[in-house]
């Protein structure tokens, strides 16, 4: 398949879809960060995780509304801002869903899936109703659109480069508050031993809320970083989240390095096997992979021992 | 008079019609049209459908919510506006449409159902509705066992003819051939790059791409690539674009991953005002989505445009933007959505009748002047007659007329040496 081209033009390719992978892996770190928090921590599996990523990429449209119409001449920021934004609407209407929902179904955790499938749904019409069925197109600005040519044959896309430093920068903050602040020894205290935590002190409730903030938090953030490469419209969400459990789950629930080990493996069998074969193929040979190796170990790549 | 102008504000049509024509003058209320001066309700219905000697009953089925809500609200409001101009002008053999509204809720199942109840409860004459080639295919057995008639609106792969069924959208070979023609021409295009969502509609079309190109235009296909639908991720196959360097990219992505597609293609450097780039699967409402900067340059082939420049055209969008807001586009279906209730009345009004065998019979021939897109005319394969025409987008969402068939094209769901 390759006789055709020069070795100059090949090795430009493969540069080029190393750095497509990469942009891959970035992708389902910062869709699947959230999601490991929730689940991982928690043990709620959120099916609306990815309605929650919408609401960010609705925030990041209104903001690039609001700019357009009245801060025009501070446009090219605009998505920084917008990013903060949507980290806290999509945080607050997640403590929101936690205290009126979520944390009644703590003792049934397999109906809270139930229930959050009936969220996300009742999200999607919301959405549908208050902005419209058809997709909204995000306008960025100018400098975060096109490529980077770093050779004469060899360009990446800038909104790729800028995924994958938010997604390092996003990884960095959460490993540190989980595992070096005091809020995050409390929030592995709770899910190591929920009624020791209660007996020294600790609000096992606040924690809760805290951490379903956080985990919905981050997808808004998600949710504002893909309005660069993909849509936004009500149901966009949906497109995100099998690849976002499939991440979570052949990662190994509860654990942090489990889920970026597990992005990076997905997201590198699926880019090279996408570079030989149809886009369909590569995405049926991944899963059979995935499901492979989920026979073998049921608890994931990583797994953390904690007290049942 | 004063009688006539009581029941009309009281009827449960008004109201029903007053949620989305309010902005419409019902000429009715100023004592307009009489709708009682059609024929007698026994000559016209044989067959038992809800009609009335005021009255017709017509079924829209589409989906309102689920995925294909974003596609599918576009014809909702064609038809429905098509119906409250019909109204307006006097109805269908003096009797005024009323309107029952289903939703298909994206599930293909529901609408197979929703098409029963339409048919077998409400006894409706007519159903304007389906969208995406699945729902046709649970609907269309409905249809047949209950002797039904559906007028379908998007462009499709063909391969299906029904007595059931008036397909007003293109099927393939009239969307396709003349605008591979085109681009083969005016570029000089040899070499083709297809990129398609992985379903029947892009790979029948796909096909068929693929054998005029190789056949008639002696051309070479140097890709075809499928991406499972939702996909977003299109970094790897633009870059075996990159390498394959394709005198065009054949594109029919649809829904979500279109919006994907497009941005990354931008992001990755390609330039669409040097690389050639026709699509079958973008009309404006998808351009909504994917931001005319990610997307100016394309040119896209199908039958209708916003900004085709002809009376009718000019009427019909003035006429939508009144009924559904300024900013709404309009793109292909939605206009093929607008000529269903017409071609509908038109026939009914040739049959004399509104039993569904006898409209069945009296569809071949029917000619309708006032399409947006110009003169349309139902063949005997129940498609239309309509030209193809190559539009280029441009920054702000819309298309710019490039090239237009001459003639109209001849619809041919069962082309010879394309399948």
């Amino acid at each position: 398949m390759f006789g055709d081209y020069s070795i100059g033009d090949l090795g430009s390719i493969f540069v080029m879809q190393g750095f497509a992978g990469l942009i891959l892996f970035s992708v389902y770190v910062l869709m699947a960060l959230g999601l490991a928090i929730i689940f991982g921590q928690m043990g709620v599996i959120n099916m609306a995780h990815g309605e929650f990523m919408i609401l960010g990429a609705y925030v990041t449209w209104m903001t690039s509304n609001f700019f357009q119409a009245f801060l025009p001449s501070l446009f090219s920021g605009y998505f920084f801002v917008a990013m903060i934004l949507a980290f806290f609407a999509s945080g607050a209407l997640g403590m929101l869903v936690e205290w009126a929902l979520i944390r009644h179904l703590y003792k049934r955790p397999l109906d809270t899936l139930l229930a959050t499938w009936g969220l996300s749904l009742i999200l999607q019409q919301a959405y549908r109703s208050i902005f419209g069925a058809r997709e909204v197109g995000v306008e960025l600005p100018q400098w975060m659109l096109g490529s980077q040519k770093v050779t004469d044959s060899i360009e990446v896309p800038i909104n790729g480069i800028f995924v994958m430093c938010l997604t390092l920068l996003i990884t960095i903050a959460v490993a540190y508050v989980m595992y070096k602040s005091r809020w995050g020894r409390q929030v592995r205290a709770v899910v190591q031993n929920r009624i020791m935590a209660g007996a020294v002190g600790i609000n096992t409730e606040r924690v809760d809320c805290y951490t379903f903030g956080l985990g919905c938090g981050i997808a808004g953030i998600a949710g504002s970083a893909f309005t660069m490469i993909g849509s936004t419209g009500p149901t966009s969400g949906q497109l995100y989240i099998v690849d976002t459990f499939l991440v979570v789950v052949f990662g190994g629930a509860a654990s942090l390095v489990g889920t970026i080990a597990s992005a990076f493996s997905i997201s590198q069998t699926q880019s090279t096997l996408e570079f030989f074969m149809s886009g369909s193929m590569a995405k049926v040979l991944t899963l059979l992979a995935v499901v492979g190796i989920l026979m073998l170990r049921p608890q994931g790549l990583f797994a953390l021992k904690v007290r049942k | 008079m004063s009688d006539d102008k009581k029941r009309g504000l009281d009827s449960p049509l008004r109201r029903k019609l007053l949620m989305g024509i309010a902005a419409i003058p019902a000429i009715s209320m100023f004592g307009g049209p009489s709708f009682a001066a059609g024929p007698a309700t026994s000559a016209v219905n044989t067959t038992g459908l809800a009609v009335t000697d005021t009255e017709v009953t017509v079924g829209i089925l589409h989906s309102a919510t689920g995925t294909m809500a974003i596609s599918e609200t576009g014809s909702i409001e064609a038809e429905k506006l098509a119906i409250a101009q019909i109204n307006e002008a006097g109805g269908v053999l003096g009797r005024k449409i009323k309107i029952i509204q289903e939703d298909g809720a994206s599930d293909w199942p529901t609408f197979a159902e929703k098409a029963k109840k339409l048919l077998v409860n409400d006894k409706v004459a007519a159903i304007m509705g389906c969208w995406t080639s699945a729902s046709r295919k649970a609907v269309l057995p409905v249809m047949e066992q209950y002797n039904g008639m559906l007028y379908y609106p998007t462009f499709y792969e063909g391969l299906e003819q029904s007595k059931n069924v008036i397909y007003t959208g293109q099927e393939a070979t009239q969307q396709i051939l003349a605008g591979l023609n085109w681009i083969a021409k005016e570029k000089g295009a040899k070499s083709f790059f297809f990129v398609g969502s992985d379903y029947i509609w892009p790979r029948t079309s796909n096909k068929i791409a693929r054998k005029h190109v190789e056949n008639v235009l002696k051309g070479k296909v140097v890709g075809e690539e499928y991406y499972p639908l939702g996909n977003t991720q299109f970094n790897s196959v633009i870059n075996k674009i990159k390498l394959t360097k394709p005198d065009v990219i054949f594109t029919d992505v649809v829904g979500g991953s279109n919006v994907a597609f497009y941005k990354q293609l931008k992001a990755a450097g390609i330039d669409l005002s040097k690389q050639a780039l026709l699509t079958i699967s973008v009309t404006e409402d998808e351009i909504d989505g994917i931001g005319g900067e990610n997307i100016a340059g394309a040119y896209a082939c199908m039958k209708y445009f916003q900004s085709l420049k002809n009376e009718n055209n000019e009427k019909f969008v003035a006429a939508f933007h009144k009924m559904w807001g300024e900013k709404t586009v309009i793109g292909d279906v939605t206009q093929a959505a607008y000529l269903g209730p017409w071609l509908w009345k038109l026939t009914v009004e040739k049959a004399g009748s509104f039993d569904v065998d006898k409209i069945a019979a009296a569809s071949p021939g029917i000619e309708f002047k006032g399409a947006p897109e110009g003169y349309v005319r139902i063949h005997e394969n129940h498609h239309l007659w309509s030209k193809t025409r190559v539009g280029k987008a441009k920054l702000d969402g819309q298309f710019e007329l490039i090239y237009e068939t001459a003639d109209l094209v001849e619809p041919d769901p069962f082309p010879k040496g394309y399948q």
